[in-house]
Parts: structure tokens; sequence; C-alpha cells
């Protein structure tokens, strides 16, 4: 059957299981969003294209579902550009799709032209300009194989408007038809020799750690790494991204690793003797110090990416594959063996953890952010999904929620994109519409995509906003009060804050302020119960800091307590 | 000792990584863009079709250790482009540039600089009354012998190919 291009690319959408796409329409892209008119296909509008692309990115990350979303040429593609890279450092798979100046205009500077192609290719995982319509199919088969497989990514597909609106012969295409593509998601490699070797290092260690990374997330591991740790009584730590894979309440959880991790798990991996890291990459918000990071521990790197092993930090051991399979073989040869707990490490742990427990100052008249932060873990009994923007009330989120699920804490890590905040939490929210969804952010944050609480006011999307208010861009001023002798140079925004609950009651949103320690508990509660969307505006200690801290470039040795 | 030596990288790190890609408009962009978003150095890179019109390959000589080595291969396997990798080694592998050069001639020089020509097989593709063009292909140390000898004549102008390389298919068994 002949169909014109913007037919075929909604087909396709629907084809590859698509029910909710993102977007924001414009020139060049009218011909989609005209097919996508009739079409059925659940299309959110946001109010910038950013905030289209963050929340196609929690939703994504929410579900392990690929998140769409599509914008126009020129501005409308560019302002996609953040929310790619997001999406691209945190390995989140998402297509994004953008209108183009027709063919025969490309190259001549018409309006509204960009090269979103060449823009995009050191932040997706790949990139197409589809210049003839009878390719379309094929690309979106390509796309979506490579997005959602191996290590997953965005995708941007451009699609020039004279080809949106060329007809052709459609049929869907099978990825095994697409000549050429040689890339392969999942290297296949054999572990199994190296998994012996792994059970041996793991018979011999006396101080192991298991150290969890954002690929335990996607790779659905949480169960293999919950079995492993009990199997073998192994400490378990995590990265910021791969909170709620391994529940944060439990005796064997470290918690977060790295300059604002816990000292607990800073310490244990720098006494550690093997340290075996799980779909991690060694960031160096994590490693500190590259030559003193676990100097003493043979390390042991898992992971799909092969790129990713010795990129950072040299091992002793890789094992290249997919988590979870890498997990079920090693714990099918750990069946016949028996561990002993090694009680003497974990005695050290738990000294640790009484010598060094995270703890702030509480405050009878001033709001504490960390304590907003647990009372919100308290209400929602763990259960809701977390999205931060970026910054201290981030770090604290990380280091205040009871974790307790993987997929439960959406938050831009790689790219550390402030903004992320309110458009991840409407996504997540889409794609999870059972469960309680509640964006942390900052005041700085929130000012930065705050046009989105259009989108949840219109859609009815219930996410409560918790703004953790201290009138001040708070990470930034933490490192002049502590590194540039508290020369406050641009980070005071409290002067120039609007009054965050007329903005939000402007935007139609249910809006509450709380400035007293008391008022936190019932006026949380009060809001989540509310069936729409809500703002609370929590007036926090303006000058707080996240403790404890390892300088850049430092050890645990270098930490700073409070 | 002295085959032992022979057996040896050089001295000066560089590699040639000999790439297999699907052909399309954006591809060199997306391999040398990996290069510059990484901060790895080209030295040299080429790009050319195959005996298949749908496949490319592109040449490159990278400078580093051996550690940056493996992740530039690592990273370029990753390309959803690329068909295949490898890195040549320097003596399994014919390596070959071509260079045209064109030379200042003052009557008095000519012969000295047709000399060094016969010396290094290059043609000579154009002569004016004060200047010669050359033209000369090999190994990147060929051309930058013959660049050096000729450079106290006065070389107005040079155009390199960049090294284009394939393994020797031949096998010659290790000397010991």
């Amino acid at each position: 059957m002949r169909k014109t291009g913007a037919e075929i690319v909604v087909e396709l959408l629907q084809h590859y299981g698509v029910d909710l796409v993102f977007g924001y329409p414009g020139g060049t892209i009218m011909p989609v969003y005209d097919a996508l008119y009739h079409s059925g296909l659940r299309h959110i509008l946001a109010r910038h294209e950013q905030g289209a692309c963050h929340a196609a990115d929690g939703y994504a990350r929410a579900t392990g579902k690929t998140g769409v979303v599509i914008a126009t040429s020129g501005p409308g593609a560019t302002n996609l550009v953040t929310g790619l890279a997001t999406a691209y450092m945190d390995s989140v798979p998402l297509i994004a799709i953008t209108g183009q100046v027709p063919t025969f205009a490309i190259g001549t500077d018409s309006f509204q032209e960009a090269d979103i192609y060449g823009i995009t290719i050191p932040i997706t995982k790949y990139n197409y300009l589809v210049k003839d319509v009878a390719k379309l199919a094929e690309t979106f088969a390509e796309a979506f194989y490579i997005a959602r497989t191996g290590r997953p990514g965005p995708v941007l597909i451009d699609i020039p408007k004279d080809v949106q609106l060329a007809s052709t012969e459609y049929a869907p295409v099978a990825q095994a038809d697409i000549p050429l593509l040689k890339y392969t998601p999942e290297p296949q490699y054999e572990f199994d020799a190296q998994l012996d070797e792994l059970v041996l290092l793991l018979r011999a260690a006396k101080r192991p750690v298991l150290f969890v990374g954002g690929g335990a997330v996607i790779s659905n591991a949480s169960v293999g790494i919950h079995r492993l740790a009990r199997k073998l009584s192994l400490p378990v730590t995590n990265t910021l991204i791969a909170n709620g894979v391994f529940p944060s309440q439990d005796p064997l959880s470290l918690g977060m690793a790295g300059m604002h991790g816990t000292r607990y798990a800073n310490e244990a991996i720098f006494a550690s003797d093997l340290l075996i890291a799980a779909g991690a990459r060694f960031d160096d918000r994590v490693t500190g110090k590259i030559a003193e990071f676990a100097q003493r521990a043979k390390i042991v790197h898992i992971d799909i990416d092969p790129a990713e092993v010795g990129k950072v930090v040299p091992v002793d051991l890789s094992i290249i594959g997919n988590l979870k399979d890498v997990l079920d073989g090693l714990l099918a040869k750990l069946e016949a063996v028996d561990f002993e707990p090694q009680t003497k490490w974990l005695g050290q742990i738990k000294e640790w953890k009484e010598k060094y427990p995270l703890t702030y100052t509480q405050s009878a008249s001033i709001i504490k952010p960390q304590c907003v932060i647990q009372t919100i873990s308290e209400l929602t009994q763990g259960e809701a999904i977390i999205t931060t923007g970026v910054g201290q009330h981030q770090m604290w989120a990380s280091l205040y929620c009871d974790h307790r699920h993987p997929k439960h804490f959406i938050t831009s890590g790689g790219l550390g994109t402030m903004g992320f905040c309110v458009p991840s939490g409407i996504g997540a929210q889409l794609g999870c519409p059972d469960k309680l969804v509640v964006t942390i952010t900052g005041d700085g944050s929130f000012q930065m995509n705050l046009q989105e609480l259009a989108t949840a006011a219109y859609y009815n999307i219930p996410v409560k906003i918790v703004i953790l208010n201290n009138g001040y861009l708070g990470m930034v001023r933490q490192w002049q009060e502590m590194f540039f002798e508290r020369r406050y140079s641009e980070t005071h925004l409290e002067d120039g804050n609007p009054d965050f609950v007329m903005v939000a009651k402007g935007f139609g949103l249910e809006a509450f302020r709380v400035t007293r320690p008391e008022e936190v508990r019932p006026t949380l509660a009060m809001a989540f119960a509310l069936p729409g969307p809500v703002v609370i505006d929590c007036r926090v200690e303006k000058e707080e800091n996240v403790w404890p801290m390892i300088p850049t470039g430092g050890t645990v040795k270098d930490t700073i307590e409070h | 000792m002295a085959i032992t030596a022979l057996n040896q990288e050089p001295e000066l790190k560089q590699y040639t990584l000999s790439i297999l890609v699907r052909n399309h408009a954006g591809v060199l962009s997306h391999v040398a863009g990996l290069f510059t978003r990484r901060g790895y150095n080209i030295e040299s890179i080429s790009a050319g079709i195959t005996e298949r019109s749908d496949i490319t390959r592109i040449t490159i000589v990278v400078t580093g250790d051996h550690k940056i080595l493996e992740q530039v291969l690592k990273q370029c396997q990753k390309l959803v482009d690329v068909i295949k990798i490898a890195s040549l080694k320097y003596n399994e592998s014919v390596t070959r540039e071509l260079a045209i050069i064109s030379v200042n001639a003052r009557h008095e020089n000519r012969s000295k600089i047709i000399e060094i020509a016969d010396v290094f097989s290059a043609n000579i593709v154009d002569m004016a009354e004060d200047a010669i063009i050359l033209e000369v292909v090999g190994n990147a140390r060929r051309i930058n012998s013959i660049i050096q000898l000729l450079s106290p004549f006065g070389i107005e102008d040079i155009a390199r190919t960049g090294v284009v390389a394939l393994a020797y298919r031949s096998q010659i068994p290790p000397i010991n």
C-alpha cells in the first residue's frame, strides 16, 4: 500500500510498540503531526523541546521502554541537544524524530535549518538523515534495534519535509534483513572461564565489595545482585544511578559511593581486597583520585560495553556480557560452593557504619532539607518514584531516600542536567500512572524547565513537585564556601526568585508553601493525597551543606564529615 | 639482538588502523568525530570505496600509547557503521602514501633535484622555468626523507594523501 513518509513514520512507531510520544510541532515536522492527528497514537505536547526530551527520558527510565520525542528543524532540534546528551550519558533508550528543511534546501541556510545530524553525532548512539522515503522502514528498524539493545542510548532520525510528503510502497523491515549492519549489541564472548576465575577470587577474598552501577538497572539484574549479596554476605555499594538496585535499608547495603557517598562505602572500597564492579563505569565522581582508588583490591569489571573495561581504572579480570546473564552464570557456579561470611570484614563495616553515620543537625525552627527527604520517604514508604534535578537536593535525595526498588530513582547522573526534574517526573508519571511520582528539586533546577508545569496541569499528570528552596545555587555555593573563601559569585538566587506558589497556581496547579519544620509532614501528606499535580515550596536552611564530601581528586582519607 | 630490534614496533608509537565501514554520506564524520571527542590524535586519515561500492575503507594513523590504542579500537568497534577494524602491524602490512611536491628548481639545482628524484623513483610530473613538481610513493619514512632532502632547495607546496595500508597476505615465518 502506498503511504506518505509521514504516515509511515507514525505507522512505524506503532509497529515498534510505541504508545506514547512527546513532542512539539513546527514547520518542517507538520506532515508527521498531520499523520498523528487521526492515528490514535497518544502525543504529549510539552512546552519546550528540552522538556519533551527529558519527559521521554523519564518515561523510558521508569518503564524500561524506549522513549520517543518529536521536534521540528532548527531551534526545535537544537533544543533537544541537552536532553539527548543527558540520555546518552546515562544510557537511556530514546528515539528522537526531527523535521528537516526539504532536501533541495539543505545547505542553503534556509529558514529554521540546522545540521542536527552533525550536531548530535557525539551525543547519540547513532543518528540518521533520511533522504529517501523508501529508506524510512529500514531506518526505523535499525534505529529501534540500536536504541534498545546492548548498552542502550538515544538515536536521532532527521527527516526532511519533502521526504515526509513523498509516498512509497510501505512494509516494515525486519532487523535481520538490514544489509551490512554489523552492530552487535552483546558481543557473544564466552565468559565461563572468567566466571571460574571470579569464583576463585571470591573464595580467596577477605574484604570483598560489590559495586553496582546503572547497568544493573538496565539489565534488570536486581534479583541477581540480591542473591549474590545474600549468598556471599557481600557488602554492596552503588552509584547514583543504581540507587534501588539493592535495598538501601539492607544491612549489607553501603549506599552510594564517591564524592558525596557515605563514608562507610568509601572506606570499604578503599580497604577492600576484591572490588566487583557490576555495570558501573568508574566515573570521576566515584573514584576520586584514580591512583588510590581501591588500590589494595583486585578489580573485576563486569560490563556489556567492552570499551568501558580499562577506560579509567586498570582491571584484573573483565567479564563482557549482559549483567543479568553473567550473574545467573556466576550464581549457578556458586550453588555447590559453601561460603563462610567474612565476619571480621562485616564487623569492620558495621563499625564504620556506627562511627560515620549519615547525620545532620536537626532544628526545631528551620526546615532541614534532609528531613524533608526523609519525610517524603517515610510517607511513601519508599514506594514512590523519585525524580530529581541536579545539585545539593539531588545528593540529599540519593543519601536520605529509602531506596527499595530499581527504576524508582530517576536522575541525571553523567551529564548532571539541571532542569531534568520536572519533565522527567512528568514522563515517569505517564509511564507509571499507578505510581506516586515525587519530583525533588531545588529552586535553581526548578526554574529550568518550569514551563512544563503547563504540561502537567493540562494533562492532569499528578506529579508531586517538592522544591527544597534555599535561595541559592546550593552546590555551587557550597563549593564557593569551601574553596573560594565564601565569595558567593552569582549563586544567590533568592532575591530574583519568583513566588513559586503563585507561579504554580498561575499554571493551574495546587501549590503550598511550608516554612516551619512541623508543617512539613502534614503538608506533604495532604499534597500526596491530592489527585492532581502539586508544587510544594519548602523554605529550607539556606546554607546547609552536603556531607560527607571528598574534594575533587581526593581519597576517603580526605573526607570532610561536616 | 639486531633481529629482535627489527621485529619491534618503531620507537614512535604510531598505529595504523584499517577500518571497513558502511559507505554513506555521514560515515566519515562519525569516525573522525569519535577521535575528536575522545581526544585521540589523528596523524593522517584517508578514505575510499572498496571493491564493493557500499563499503568504504578508512585508514587512520593515530599516535598514542598501547592503552590509547586499545581504547581507540574498542570505541571504533562500537560505532554502528564499523564492519571491521584492525590495527596493522608495522612489519606485517604494506603501507603507502603518495606525495606531490612542488620544489624551487633554479637552473643550477635542477640536476641535483633530478638525482634525488631518481634515487626515490619519484616521477617528475611538471617542470617550469624555476620549479619542478614531483610525485613520490612510499611509506611515511620514504616521503619524509625526500622532503627532507628537497627542503634546502625550497619547497613551495606539498600535498600528501595520507597513509593507505593493507595487511600482507603472504606468511613469512619469523627468523630465529
